[in-house]
């Protein structure tokens, strides 16, 4: 059903309004050229929502070049911000408002605006030029069918910024660049939110070294708001109103910043310094940034000349006392693989991040997947087990670091953690965890009066303890060559085959120290839906609403992908059918099927982007 | 990191010395030089513990096992970032790498590269024997054009690398070459390029005696090394020849072959391995077969800060300026805000 479009120009019947209309939520998508500043406005609305306080999840969504031609449509850079006065677990499956900067922007993003949404165009950016680049063969703006499905409002930006800055002294480019702080501030007034957290933002970053820029961007800003304000363009505002979110302290963190924080505070607990050792790639990168900013806690960071080498020095940081860390994306992942092989035959402590991207090989750099399970898992020769935890939202990057790093310390032994794309740069209000809840990390070292025997075991962990050069009496060599538990070479079969066999107990044991599994919903019933990572808030969104309905249907999140915990089978039996939605070809459901030896079914999307609640939604109630 | 630098008694070679059977082929070149390093540890001031020997994959990176410190025998060719990812977490370790022209200069090459530029307080011995030998003799990134291998059987056509001339290019602090026939030489050499403060990159002529034998008797074999050898010693002339009769002089760029009886006071150039600028270290780099003798000892020596020791100054100062970081800081960040 087609709602009715809402009050517009084009639409003289349609009588204008000017009432606050009351929303749960709302999904804003902030969409243009990629030198537009999209992605800035987008954060910038996203501050100022954690600030009311909704509860809030964002998606930016940019192309992988820098600068892509402009106007065209591989430059296009979006950011969509969904906020709420209810629980967020999703960035939301398509916009309620579409702020299209150029007619590429339109043309890419309109196909997802939801019928009767707001659309805000720069009609100034609407000229022949950019229209062809679009691929638009007439203006699509007078085109009534658009007015009859959409809210769409009409503002030529660039003519009203300019308008705005008439007497500021910057230059006419300088003075263009500032548009996007006029579509922000109109939307701060549709969406009645507060210009203040911006205004204070601009004065801190600019205002200093650039006051004309400052101000500009101010005063852009407020034009914005005020052209709502005294128009008649627009008819329609809205309320959010402040979520219900449990008491705290938060701060908005995005993936990639939470899991930088999450390896410090893990590397802080155990008492480790934190060696983070990275080579630039695309979506990773801004973890080595941000470390790097965190010099005063003792980092040390080192940006390697490739991702073998930036394996290589984490790894003899933690040969040396470290917690060596290195975070990649897919194609450094098959760079690494040597290195990983490496770190199982020496057992070193060892966090490699692998923030996935479509692949396979250089894929879509900017854009998410889920399909490097069955590379961390296996992808080395030998048999070489490695402990694997994916992180399911952008803050819970904190929890699955900080858990990758203590299993790697606790158990001696690399750890590769899951996050992808959509997680490291998606942001969300995070709940400060406070460092006494934060538990203990405990590396088991050698106790220097005692000979060393380099691979002697913790019994219960199968953890080799450690000793340090610089130690005392525990001089020792170790090294890739298959050994005995001295530590020295050794080619005997039975040594190899006992060996190969410890080396992938001790994986296994790392599932005692994991918490039970948090299934959504009642222990048995018709469906399960288990999904890993990223997914997580979809697949929960979908399912919460679903339950509240009525269906019989339950869901899991599997953080732990290697040892999957011990009680999972047992959940699996519970249920009739298993459901497998992932951003891959079927990784995990036919990891369910061989070690469970369930009818698991499989539920794929490789698009680049997330999974849709609807999606997922309408896969479940075709099995129900 | 606390490092305890005290030893009570002194160190001697047996200390360095494993129980692990050494498994070289008989006759290898490696047997001399795993005995000079031996006997050069304990000369150095350094605890035991604190030494630490990491290599990559090839017959000279078995070296970890038969030395009695700490020990890393990592992948091929990756040796220097293990190294690195160590001098980093400590700098007050004393790190040696070795590898082989094949481990440091192939397949590891980029990594060499990189380790010369930043200047990482390392030593590398580099075993340069001028084919693969754990591979059973195919031929390496040094071996000279036309070096008839398995895996060329018409002759290599690959123009070789000269490791030296590398280093150079990456500007590493610290080049010299020795010989695995000159224990007294190879000694030296270590001792200085531990003394050194930045990368030392050490070349050492090495015979493989069952893929490539005698590959450096053109070099150094008892009726050559006279005439084909030329010691490097600081401040004094480029002399050689049984009786230091020769001598080397520039004419224009070019350097040239001079009787040094006959040649004009100061016309012999005096080695000076701390000249800033890398023309002169280029000219030794060069210089050897069949026109030249080839030069040993260390060729050039220059200061410039460490990797190590400046990641560790930029840590303290981000301490001192900003305080060092708290729970508080980790966990708010900049801002926070509080639900009631």
């Amino acid at each position: 059903m087609r709602r009715l479009p809402v009050g517009t120009d084009s639409n003289p019947m349609i009588q204008p309004v000017r009432v606050f209309r009351e929303k749960k939520s709302v999904v804003v998508r902030f969409a243009g050229d990629s030198g537009d500043g999209m992605q800035i406005v987008g954060e910038r609305f996203t501050d100022t929502s954690v600030m009311v306080p909704n509860a809030i999840a964002t998606f930016p969504d940019f192309p992988a070049e820098i600068r892509a031609p402009i106007g065209t449509i591989p430059g296009v850079s979006a950011f969509q911000v969904h906020f709420s006065s209810e629980q967020v677990m999703t960035p939301g499956d398509e916009p309620d408002a579409l702020v299209a900067m150029n007619p590429a922007a339109l043309a890419v993003h309109l196909p997802d605006l939801a019928e009767g949404g707001l659309l805000v165009v720069n009609t100034g950016a609407f000229n022949e030029e950019n229209l062809k680049m679009a691929n638009y063969t007439s203006n699509p703006l007078d085109d009534p069918t658009l007015m009859a499905h959409y809210d769409v409002v009409k503002i030529d930006i660039s003519e009203m910024t300019q308008r705005a800055l008439q007497d500021s002294p910057l230059k006419m480019r300088d003075k263009l660049r500032c548009k996007n702080f006029f579509a922000l501030g109109f939307t701060y007034w549709t969406y009645s939110r507060p210009l203040e957290p911006t205004i204070q933002f601009i004065t801190e970053k600019w205002a200093k070294k650039l006051p004309d820029l400052a101000d500009a961007n101010i005063r852009v800003l407020k034009a914005g708001y005020f052209f709502g304000e005294t128009t008649e363009t627009s008819r329609n505002r809205y309320m959010v109103a402040r979520a219900d979110v449990e008491k705290g302290t938060y701060r908005k963190v995005s993936g990639n910043e939470a899991m930088a924080l999450g390896l410090l505070a893990g590397a802080r607990k155990a008492e480790r310094t934190l060696l983070f050792s990275g080579y630039p790639i695309t979506p990773a990168s801004s973890i080595l940034e941000m470390l790097a900013n965190y010099k005063h806690f003792g980092v040390k960071t080192v940006q390697a000349e490739d991702e073998i080498a930036a394996i290589g020095v984490a790894l003899g940081g933690s040969y040396a006392g470290c917690l060596g860390v290195t975070a990649t994306s897919g194609p450094g992942m098959c760079l690494k693989g040597e290195f990983i092989g490496l770190a199982v035959s020496t057992e070193l402590p060892l966090v490699i991040i692998n923030v996935q991207r479509g692949g396979p090989s250089t894929g879509l750099p900017t854009k998410a997947e889920q399909s490097d399970l069955l590379q961390a898992l296996y992808g080395r020769h030998g048999e070489g087990p490695v402990a694997v935890v994916a992180a399911n939202s952008p803050s819970d990057c904190f929890r699955a670091a900080f858990d990758a790093v203590r299993i790697a310390l606790e158990y001696s032994t690399p750890v590769i953690v899951l996050s992808d794309s959509y997680l490291s740069n998606g942001a969300e209000p995070w709940l400060v965890p406070d460092e006494a809840d934060l538990p203990e990390i405990h590396m088991p070292f050698a106790d220097p009066s005692k000979p060393y025997v380099a691979f002697a075991r913790n019994p219960e962990t199968l953890a080799r303890t450690q000793a340090i050069p610089g130690q005392v009496g525990l001089e020792h060599r170790i090294g890739g060559l298959e050994k005995d538990v001295t530590g020295f070479v050794s080619y005997d079969s039975e040594n190899h085959s006992v060996m190969s066999r410890l080396r992938a107990e001790k994986i296994e044991a790392v599932a005692k120290s994991l918490p039970p599994t948090v299934v959504r919903g009642e222990l048995t019933g018709k469906l399960l839906v288990v999904g890993w990572g990223g997914t997580h808030g979809a697949i929960s969104s979908a399912v919460n609403a679903l339950q509240a309905e009525g269906f019989p249907v339950s869901c899991v999140n599997v953080r732990y992908l290697n040892p999957l915990p011990s009680d999972l089978g047992d959940i699996l039996k519970g249920f009739d059918k298993i459901l497998v939605p992932e951003l891959n070809n079927g990784q995990l459901c036919m990891l369910l099927r061989s070690r469970y030896l369930v009818d698991a079914i499989h539920f794929g999307k490789m698009k680049g982007r997330p999974f849709k609640v609807k999606e997922i939604r309408e896969r479940i109630l075709e099995l129900l | 990191m606390a490092t305890q630098t005290v030893t009570p008694e002194p160190l001697t070679r047996k200390d360095f010395v494993t129980q692990n059977d050494v498994r070289w082929c008989p006759g290898c070149g490696d047997y001399a030089i795993l005995n000079s390093l031996q006997r050069t540890f304990p000369e150095l001031g350094v605890a035991r513990e604190n030494f630490v020997v990491v290599s990559g994959i090839g017959c000279s990176s078995r070296f970890p096992y038969y030395m009695d410190t700490y020990g890393f025998h990592s992948i091929h060719g990756r040796a220097p970032s293990v190294a690195t990812g160590i001098k980093v977490a400590n700098p007050e370790l004393s790190v040696w790498i070795v590898t082989g022209d094949g481990d440091g200069l192939s397949i590891g090459g980029n990594h060499m590269l990189h380790l010369l530029r930043r200047n990482v307080n390392v030593t590398v011995l580099l075993f340069n024997n001028r084919i693969y030998g754990l591979t059973k003799g195919q031929y390496s990134p040094t071996s000279p054009v036309g070096t008839r291998t398995k895996t060329t059987p018409t002759g290599s056509i690959d123009n070789p690398l000269n490791p030296l001339l590398f280093a150079l290019g990456a500007e590493s602090t610290f080049i010299a070459r020795t010989v695995d026939n000159n224990p007294k030489h190879m000694v030296e050499t270590f001792k200085a390029a531990h003394e050194h403060q930045g990368v030392s990159f050490v070349e050492i002529f090495q015979n493989c005696v069952i893929f490539n034998d005698s590959a450096w008797d053109p070099v150094y074999a008892k009726e050559n090394r006279d005439h084909q050898m030329l010691y490097l010693e600081a401040g004094k002339p480029l002399l050689f020849g049984k009786n230091k009769e020769k001598g080397i002089r520039l004419k224009g760029l070019t350097p040239e072959i001079v009787d040094a009886a006959t040649a004009a006071p100061g016309e012999i150039l005096i080695h000076d391995p701390e000249q800033a600028s890398p023309l002169y270290s280029q000219l030794l780099a060069t210089m050897g077969l069949p026109d030249f003798p080839t030069p040993i000892g260390v060729i050039r020596q220059i200061q410039r800060p460490t990797y190590d020791s400046l990641i560790h100054n930029q840590v303290q100062d981000a301490k001192a300026k900003r305080g060092t970081g708290t729970w508080q800081e980790l966990l708010h960040g900049p801002s926070t805000w509080t639900v009631a």
